[in-house]
């Protein structure tokens, strides 16, 4: 691991300390963060599956439905029915937000006046077929919006979640482990440099000490002289 | 007030009408690709695209994924399912744990 490219001092050490505080502070909460996420992710993607099997399922018995009908009826015939359409869809959206992540949240009005009649044609020129397959249409819809907004809650989650993977891993791996290598390499730097401090004085007291010897010697040696004259 | 959207052929479009939906029938993936790049622009939230198109659209939804709106929900065809929806449950999957483990046993 490389450690930072700094200068070894003191500032620098105190500066480092703080942002390897907020960096394993920061580690936390986000693993934190990704443990929450993951667990309503899991929850809402088993969902998620389960209702696209039921959709899917569903909707094929609607095609099938509307295969049989057109078979009755001509394409024309057909495409006139359907032409204008008498149910429509008011679709609000409102938000909700999961560890700070905004999805999505659907609320659908029908604005047909009659819950039974749904249907934009006269029964007089087309099939029963049709009714039918229309009917069941429109029960199935409530599930495909419900589908519709788990996916994007999903696909959204899965975002957020693999940032902040991605995040916890950098700060787990890299970020921290730098900063402690670092802030090791400046403490044993500076020990380093203190020690040499140490020997230095002592050095240099052994020298001033010789020289007061030195000194001490020659004023004894020349009062020694004084004496025998 | 938004508006939901289906795009896919002639045929399977059709029923959505009477159902209430804003039907575009796309006979190319190209006259997709245009209409879901004109429609994601106004105030639809949710745009069900059959299979048989959304598997040429990859890029284009791609695009659309991390945004809040519009959500763009694979949905299968007149056709029959072609396991693209499934996939990108999948997908999600994957890419949020780092590995598939829902879909596991299965296959």
């Amino acid at each position: 691991m490389e450690r930072l490219n700094v200068n070894p001092t003191r500032m620098m050490l105190t500066t480092l300390k703080k942002r390897l505080a907020t960096a394993t502070r920061g580690h936390k909460l986000m693993k934190d963060k990704r443990d929450e996420l993951m667990k309503g992710f899991l929850e809402l993607a088993r969902e998620n599956k389960e209702l696209r099997q039921k959709v899917e399922a569903q909707l094929a018995h609607v095609y099938d439905s509307f295969s049989i009908a057109s078979a009755a009826m001509s394409q024309e015939m057909m495409e006139e029915a359907l032409m204008y359409p008498k149910q429509g869809v008011e679709l609000s959206v409102g938000s909700r937000n999961i560890m700070s992540v905004d999805v999505p949240v659907f609320d659908f009005r029908t604005t047909a006046a009659d819950e039974a009649d749904i249907y934009p044609y006269g029964f007089a020129t087309t099939s029963g077929e049709l009714d039918a397959a229309i009917s069941e249409l429109s029960s199935i819809f409530p599930t495909m919006l419900e589908l519709a907004a788990r996916e994007k809650e999903a696909a959204m989650l899965a975002a957020e979640l693999e940032k902040t993977r991605r995040r916890v891993n950098a700060l787990e791996y890299v970020k921290i482990p730098q900063l402690q290598m670092t802030i090791r390499y400046i403490m044993m730097k500076l020990d380093e440099n203190e020690r040499g401090n140490q020997t230095r004085l002592m050095k240099v007291k052994d020298m001033m000490l010789a020289d007061a010897i030195e000194e001490k010697r020659a004023q004894d040696e020349a009062s020694l002289e004084r004496y025998a004259e | 007030m938004y508006k939901i959207g289906v795009i896919g052929d002639r045929e399977s479009v059709l029923g959505f009408k009477a159902a209430g939906l804003l039907a575009f029938p796309c006979d190319t993936p190209e006259e997709a690709r245009s209409t879901l790049k004109k429609i994601a622009k106004e105030d639809f939230a949710i745009i069900y695209i059959t299979e048989q198109l959304y598997q040429y659209l990859g890029d284009e939804v791609e695009e659309y994924k991390d945004a809040r709106l519009p959500a763009i929900i694979p949905i299968p065809g007149r056709d029959g399912s072609l396991g693209i929806g499934m996939e990108s449950v999948k997908k999600a999957v994957e890419r949020a744990v780092g590995a598939d483990i829902l879909f596991g046993g299965e296959e």
